[in-house]
């Protein structure tokens, strides 16, 4: 199968940041994504770094403790068999022990100064300490090796919103205000050239209304200008889209554009009568069947007009967009299958 | 088997009640509760009530069509509202939180004391973007608001966070933090020296010091010291503060609406904090369903449409015959959305029987003027939520 074959849009891509304004389904693609990505043989572990549990949720597994753990294996593809799918959810006490360890050999301490509070404090005093500890799991496990090959063939972040994401991947400047020397300068400057590297890309997840599409490419603007070739935005995955679009409408006389109410008000009416016409063939001749469904079709006009002109805007931004579709009652495991599918066909993974 | 129905939620009741006096609009990110908050306060203040609402991050052209082209902290008179019988009014103002603080600190200190505040670099990380500062200054603001009592009625936007619960603990958590021993323990350590818990726990003082200086630095240590021994007096009054606003959400007068889009997400997020409300003896009103889709047509079910699409194909073409497919395909499909977002409205409901629901219909595009809230306000008439049907797609259109 071409699939297979092909080259994916972000082929050197090991660190896949997921970002997008809350209700977008951001936890939901970043699993998707993480299937997809394995289903093409890798490993790929999936971050999780704001302590809702929402990878276990999605996945319908216990809550998950930190430790890598497989959540899914991806099905398998023509040629080769699925790769797996680890989950970590990271907070940055955690990640902090396994710092204080790292570079100190202090794991009891750590231990012991976390049950005193003194580790949330000291994240809490220094929001950017947290996130470049949290950076930091994701940086070492990108670049982890055994037998000189890398761990994880992909890693994916399941990352703050957009409003925060900039803040969040400028690690450099976040600690600025800490330590300019020393070992958490030096972590930070890890971590800090994987991020900025082809290594990573940010990907947005939107829908197509007014104030997503704005976080989405106030997001892209941020990234762009973060200085020093700034981080490498990714993908915009446009999700829950319904099945029709403005192609489906476009015949009714209420999608021409934007016009008058008067002139809405004849268009629906001369839908309304040939609607009349085809239902009384259909058999369908109840009375006012035809003045409703015309009604209902100006309404998915009018939806998908603003839709254009939001998908008009994030064409602008020059990223690649992906479409996802919306998956009624709810996200199960059958449903991110799918919307891993739906990556893999249009080339995201 | 039908589901039972919920009790219908009475928007227009609860606003034209005078005892009303605070209206809460919580809910996940992304749910649309700006646009409710709008929608309530505009309604309200055509009913005859005098508005203020304190919103937390609008759309921007939602913004500027009620009048707050910038993010001044003053509450500002919001034209076109269309009061029939004795005048009500609306005001509406976006949060400042940093200004918020600062006007804390400015009225608890001296001058000289509040600009060595404002100045410290932890102040100004602490001021802008602490977890928590947000939601603890957005029930500063309301408490301000409450006590300066010009209006008869606020109706509060909550903070955009991913959890609808951390708007309720984030005050506290930071009242906690500002007043908290560990804070004043690891800055003063020459006040409090040795007489503390630490070593009972064998952990030495200055290990603690040792590690937190390794952490995150001398310097800002350093300014943490300089931000507490400024803020001395000051202290107490945080958590004091928080627990003013926490007893206002639960005093008599107070309303939480709830909102969720009809989806898994926003709903089981609703389903939490209606019990999170439940449990803490906080007055709910009810659920917000926002966003759902409606037919007009709803008398044609999915499998009837689609035959009906199904027959025509077999038909010679015509341009009619071509949109009335289409048409019929975009019902049956709008029809089982409809009946996907109505099952998982009645997950919610099985599990809370008692918790009145109202249903927003989806609006076709996004709301951004005064006409677009009123549209969403008629669902807010309780007669509609007893005949969903009449909710159809576009009220405009009937």
């Amino acid at each position: 199968m071409l699939v297979s074959v092909r080259d994916t849009d972000w082929d050197g891509v090991r660190l896949h940041v997921v970002t997008g304004k809350g209700g977008t389904g951001k936890t939901t693609v970043a699993g998707a994504l993480a299937l997809a990505l394995a289903s093409r043989g890798k490993r790929v572990l999936l971050i999780e770094v704001e302590g809702r549990q929402g990878i276990a949720q999605l996945f319908d597994v216990p809550p998950l403790p930190y430790e890598e753990r497989r959540v899914a294996v991806a099905p398998a593809d023509d040629d080769r068999p699925g790769g797996d799918v680890f989950a970590l959810p990271v907070d940055p006490q955690s990640a902090m022990i396994d710092y204080l360890a790292m570079f100190y050999n202090m794991r009891q301490a750590g231990k012991a100064l976390t049950r005193l509070g003194v580790l949330d404090f000291a994240t809490t005093i220094a929001p950017g300490l947290g996130d470049v500890l949290v950076t930091g799991k994701a940086a070492e496990a990108v670049r982890r090796k055994e037998a000189g090959r890398p761990v994880y063939g992909a890693v994916v972040m399941d990352a703050p919103p957009t409003g925060r994401i900039g803040r969040f991947l400028n690690v450099a400047s976040e600690i600025s205000g800490l330590a300019k020397v020393g070992p958490i300068r030096g972590h930070a400057d890890t971590v800090q050239s994987v991020i900025r590297s082809p290594q990573t890309a940010v990907h947005f997840v939107t829908l197509l209304e007014e104030m997503p599409v704005q976080e989405t490419l106030d997001g892209i603007a941020e990234l762009r200008e973060v200085g020093d070739g700034g981080i490498q935005p990714g993908g915009i995955m446009v999700n829950m889209m319904r099945p029709f679009g403005l192609s489906d409408v476009e015949q009714s006389g209420s999608a021409t554009g934007k016009m008058t109410d008067d002139k809405a008000g004849a268009a629906q009416a001369r839908d309304a009568d040939a609607l009349a016409i085809a239902l009384k063939a259909a058999g369908l001749d109840d009375q006012g069947l035809a003045a409703d469904l015309a009604a209902e079709l100006a309404d998915e006009a009018r939806t998908a007009r603003a839709q254009r002109e939001q998908r008009e805007q994030l064409d602008a931004a020059g990223q690649p967009c992906y479409e996802l579709p919306l998956i009624p009652d709810g996200i199960d495991l059958a449903g991110l299958y799918r919307l891993a599918a739906a990556l893999r066909e249009q080339g995201a993974a | 088997m039908t589901a039972k129905s919920p009790p219908p939620l009475a928007v227009d009741q609860l606003i034209d009640d005078r005892r009303t006096r605070i209206i809460v609009c919580c809910g996940s990110g992304g749910v649309g509760k700006t646009t409710i908050a709008a929608a309530v306060g505009l309604r309200a203040a055509e009913r005859g009530r005098h508005v203020v609402v304190l919103t937390v991050d609008p759309a921007r052209r939602l913004a500027q069509s009620m009048g707050l082209s910038s993010l001044d902290n003053t509450p500002r008179l919001v034209p076109g509202v269309q009061a029939d019988g004795p005048g009500g009014s609306l005001h509406a103002m976006m949060l400042d939180m940093k200004r918020t603080f600062d006007e804390i600190v400015e009225a608890h200190a001296d001058p000289d004391r509040a600009a060595q505040i404002l100045a410290n670099p932890f102040y100004q990380s602490l001021s802008s973007s602490f977890a928590g500062t947000q939601e603890y200054m957005a029930m500063e603001k309301l408490g301000q608001l409450r006590r300066a009592d010009e209006w008869d009625l606020i109706v509060v936007d909550t903070p955009p966070s991913r959890s609808a619960l951390d708007f309720l603990d984030a005050p506290q958590r930071l009242g906690r933090f500002l007043d908290g021993r560990l804070l004043r323990l690891l800055v003063a350590p020459a006040r409090l020296g040795g007489r503390t818990g630490l070593k009972v726990l064998n952990v030495g003082f200055g290990m603690v010091t040792g590690v937190v200086t390794k952490i995150i630095g001398s310097q800002l240590l350093r300014d943490v010291q300089t931000f507490v021994s400024a803020m001395d007096t000051m202290f107490g009054g945080f958590r004091e503060r928080a627990e003013y606003t926490y007893r206002l959400l639960r005093a008599p007068g107070t309303a939480f609406l709830v909102i969720a889009a009809p989806e898994q997400d926003a709903l089981r997020e609703a389903s939490y904090f209606v019990e999170r409300l439940e449990r803490d003896g906080m007055p709910l009103a009810g659920l917000i369903v926002n966003r759902v889709h409606r037919s007009p047509a709803a008398r044609l079910s999915v499998a009837r449409s689609l035959a009906a699409a199904e027959a025509l194909q077999g038909l010679p073409e015509s341009d009619s015959s071509r949109l009335a497919i289409t048409a019929l395909r975009l019902h049956a499909e709008r029809m089982r959305q409809a009946a996907s977002e109505r099952r998982l409205a009645e997950g919610f409901t099985a599990a809370h029987p008692f918790v009145p629901v109202a249903q927003i219909p989806a609006q076709p595009d996004d709301v951004h003027d005064l006409d677009g809230l009123r549209t969403i306000g008629v669902a807010f008439d309780p007669e509609l939520q007893r005949r969903p049907d009449t909710c159809g797609p576009s009220p405009a259109m009937a």
